[in-house]
């Protein structure tokens, strides 16, 4: 089967009908996206499909078919870091890190639809993605500053 | 589970999972360590011949260094590049910035010119595991002290390449500067690709914590960059040519045993192996989905023996607790006090739940076998597999990848034993990760508990008696830090019915969730306010400056809406010291709690990085939430009943109070660890806050299962 990923078409195998997950991992080592919890509860897996924060765990890959996928590994633009990212890095929010992919694919997902979010827009938002380090409050502070980045970039008339 | 024999000073009961296995013989310590020099340039200094003729009395070969020397811990590269060499492991502590931050210090480098090696039991001296916040207070000053002793070489070295007398040198980013010519020779130079064995000076002067330029600020995470952009591999991102895929049957419920197996239809399946060596049943695949369904398919009957459920825990840990005599003199007293505040506490178990669960990753090369893991003890996981093989440790190598937290939950090596077991008998690398339900139910727990406490007051307001019983939970944080005329604190071993272990400042949350509910009630009986009470009680001069410091930023004294409740609480907890205020508000028809804010104040002696600091202290109030209001672990017939991350609730975004963090830095202090002591005021300060706010005790970990008081 075709699947189109970070703007590359691959040929996948889809004998036994794997994740999403699986797939990125295992065929195409794409292992930005992690595993959590298998059913979608944890957001350590979410990758973009058109645009929404998708949790690839159980993300059936044959149902992938024409829709494109965007990972963590996608996210870059010609070693630009993506404005979401690079607020985190900024911010130094993590501590060990493995809630970073999905927490950042969440988020970016936020703001390309509200550029603006309320606070509960945000909580909302984000409530599907664990990070056990509790790092909750800087996740929020670098999410408030990647919408600061994305007022500036319009403001100077920078395509995001 | 038996109850623990406890072997090692300065261990605490609760640490149940490093006495597991005790009946293997124990291995004495390396002095020396392999080491393999593969593009490195150590060096040694000709002129060193003291070290030189010690390593030969001692008949070590030439790959070896004595772990007394400098290049045991540190080493320069011909580009200059240093690299340090830990045992100690990341785990999200950020210890990797901080140790490089302390050494930087030292050698006059800027952070980004240090690699730290970490966790590798070929490369890096033995350490006993990551845990017990000992990495700053002991780590640290081990490696500044290499530090400064190799730069105190370094610049012996210089005086003598210039022909100078003693004289000030100036030493920056990685140069010695001449005093007078403007020349500079290179760390790099000076090092010029010899083997450093001289030993590390112990009495060598260090940069004092007043000049720090380095320590003392907000290094940002080394390589944060590869986590935001997915590249770090953690172990379980990790792939060898080759690589299969691994699986391991699991019992149905705790204490099952193998009847019978069927295991030909998963045989049948393409490129599956099973493997059976007794109990062991596991299997390997190309991939993940077919090691999964395989699994599945194999047909096992077992033997299983009734299994307590959490109904009956408490009374169970209770009257299986060992018993101990109790003090006379603090039965007299209570006996004879007028008013004795007595209560009883109960604590549920809880899990760790790091997001990453338990990965390994295992390659044999003829009888080498390189295992890599995400553990805190990677040389402790080095004599698990050397007990499982019969094999020489030094055939072993153990490699700790930068690893998806651990919170004290990491201190064994199931998996990395697991697909070294798979490993050898397909003859092929294989990796095995757990699944989140094996994670929850094969790894362990946080002890459950119940803590009996009575105490009574003298005329004056003070404490005259204090007798404390912890059945099962641990004896971390026992004893009281206040003041009592006679005091009894005593710890009760029991029979656990699930396997349990350490967790995030061990027993000290649920020691400090009683003392500090006690001193409230205690506060409350005497009518005084709970500050004063704890103050007029307190002897430790750094546990009262932190509870003033925090009590001020909070607004103990401001006036508060009728619903609202304030409560507090403090501890001496690892050489830390914290105090929590918490403000709640319970409303009066439904008893919905509220948690609004939680105020944290901290103080460990130096602050080395600020902002990892603040961040150790919020992740540690935080992740205590979840103990305190919601997480228990619900058992029943032998089996884990809520599994699963949609099951087992921990804190969420939604969850999140507003938190203010305050820090106390005493830079006239040895710097003490961080990562654990900030959990403990959490509960009770809540616990209190609810009390201030409705009149209800909730004497129980979680305190709000249902997100209400009883109404």
């Amino acid at each position: 089967m075709k699947i189109n990923v970070n703007g590359k078409d691959h040929t996948v195998s889809v004998n036994g009908n794997p994740s999403l997950l699986e797939v990125l991992r295992e065929q195409l080592d794409l292992t930005g996206a992690k595993y959590g919890c298998g059913e979608g509860a944890c957001g350590a897996c979410r990758v973009l499909v058109n645009g929404a924060p998708v949790a690839s765990c159980i993300m059936p890959a044959v149902n992938l078919q024409g829709n494109p996928i965007i990972t963590i590994e996608g996210l870059e633009k010609n070693g630009i870091l993506h404005k979401v990212q690079k607020a985190f890095l900024e911010e130094d929010v993590f501590q060990c890190g493995y809630c970073a992919p999905g927490m950042i694919i969440t988020a970016v997902a936020l703001l390309d639809r509200d550029p603006a979010p309320s606070k509960e827009a945000i909580n909302s938002a984000m409530q599907g993605n664990i990070c056990r380090c509790c790092t909750y409050p800087l996740i929020r502070k670098a999410i408030d500053r990647a919408i600061k980045n994305g007022e500036n970039h319009e403001k100077a008339g920078v395509e995001r | 589970m038996k109850k623990p024999a406890l072997k090692d000073k300065g261990m605490f009961p609760e640490q149940y999972e490093l006495l597991e296995r005790t009946s293997s013989p124990v291995l004495s310590r390396r002095r020396f360590f392999k080491y393999m020099g593969t593009g490195l340039a150590s060096f040694l200094l000709v002129s060193d011949v003291l070290s030189s003729r010690a390593l030969a009395n001692l008949g070590a070969d030439e790959r070896s260094i004595a772990e007394d020397t400098i290049a045991a811990w540190i080493q320069i590269g011909e580009d200059g590049k240093i690299k340090v060499f830990t045992g100690k492991v990341e785990v999200g502590q950020n210890i990797r910035t901080s140790l490089a931050q302390m050494v930087a210090e030292e050698l006059f480098v800027p952070v980004k010119d240090i690699e730290m090696i970490m966790g590798d039991t070929r490369l890096t001296p033995y350490d006993r595991g990551t845990y017990g916040s000992l990495t700053t207070p002991q780590m640290g000053p081990k490696l500044k002290l290499a530090a400064a002793s190799l730069r105190e070489m370094l610049k012996e070295l210089a005086v003598q390449e210039w022909s100078l007398g003693k004289g000030s040198l100036q030493l920056e980013k990685g140069y010695i500067h001449h005093p007078n010519n403007g020349k500079r020779l290179s760390y790099a130079q000076l090092a010029n690709g010899k083997k450093l064995l001289r030993k590390v000076d112990e009495k060598v002067s260090l940069v004092p914590s007043g000049e720090w330029k380095i320590a003392g600020t907000s290094v940002p995470k080394i390589n944060g960059m590869a986590f935001i952009t997915g590249k770090h591999r953690y172990t379980s991102d990790m792939v060898l040519p080759g690589m299969l895929y691994g699986k391991v049957l699991r019992p149905p419920t705790y204490g099952a045993r193998l009847k019978n197996i069927d295991t030909e239809k998963a045989r049948n399946v393409q490129g599956v192996t099973v493997v059976q060596e007794g109990d062991f049943v596991g299997l390997t695949a190309p991939d993940s989905r077919t090691a999964a369904m395989a699994l599945a398919i194999i047909e096992a009957e077992w033997h299983t023996v009734p299994q307590p459920g959490r109904e009956d825990l408490f009374q169970l840990l209770k009257e299986q607790g060992e018993t101990k005599e109790g003090d006379q003199e603090v039965e007299d007293m209570l006996q004879a006090a007028g008013a004795v505040l007595e209560q009883r506490f109960e604590i549920d178990y809880i899990a760790h739940v790091p997001l990453e669960p338990r990965a390994g990753l295992a390659e044999w090369t003829g009888d080498q076998l390189t295992v890599w893991t995400g553990t805190q003890r990677p040389f402790g996981v080095q004599e698990e597999l050397q007990r499982t093989f019969q094999i020489p440790k030094d055939n072993i190598r153990v490699i700790m990848p930068d690893t998806g937290s651990g919170y004290g939950g990491k201190h064994t090596g199931e998996a990395g034993i697991e697909a070294a077991k798979l490993s050898k008998a397909v003859g092929k690398p294989v990796k095995v990760i757990w699944t989140r339900e094996e994670e929850f139910k094969w790894a362990y727990f946080r002890p459950a508990g119940v803590i009996e406490a009575r105490s009574t007051l003298a005329q004056d307001g003070k404490l005259a008696a204090w007798d404390f019983h912890n059945f099962n939970s641990g004896s971390a944080g026992i004893d009281t830090p206040y003041a009592v005329k006679k005091k009894n604190s005593q710890f009760h071993a029991s029979e656990s019915p699930l396997r349990q272990g350490s967790y995030r400042a061990l027993a000290s949350t649920a020691n400090i969730f009683a003392i500090e509910s006690q001193m409230d009630d205690l506060a409350f009986l005497r009518k005084m306010d709970p500050l004063a009470f704890r103050l007029q009680n307190l002897e430790d001069g750094r546990l009262k400056d932190v509870l003033l410091a925090t009590t001020e930023a909070f607004g103990w004294t401001k006036a508060k809406p009728t619903e609202h409740g304030y409560g507090l609480a403090c501890g001496a907890v690892k050489g830390g010291f914290v105090a929590t205020c918490a403000e709640v508000q319970v409303e009066p028809g439904s008893g919905n709690v509220k948690i609004l804010r939680l105020v944290t104040g901290f103080e460990c002696g130096a602050i080395i990085n600020p902002a990892h600091l603040k961040s150790q202290v919020i992740g540690c109030v935080l992740q205590g939430l979840g103990g305190a209001l919601f997480e228990a672990v619900d058992f029943k017939d032998g089996k884990i009943l809520n599994a699963s991350l949609s099951a087992y609730r921990v804190p969420r975004f939604g969850d999140v109070a507003e938190v203010e963090v305050v820090l106390l830095d005493r830079k006239d202090l040895p710097s003490a660890g961080a990562g654990e002591a900030p959990i403990v005021g959490v509960a009770p300060s809540i616990r209190n806050a609810i009390f201030d706010a409705s009149g209800h005790k909730i004497n129980r970990l979680p305190m709000l299962p249902t997100g209400k008081v009883p109404v």
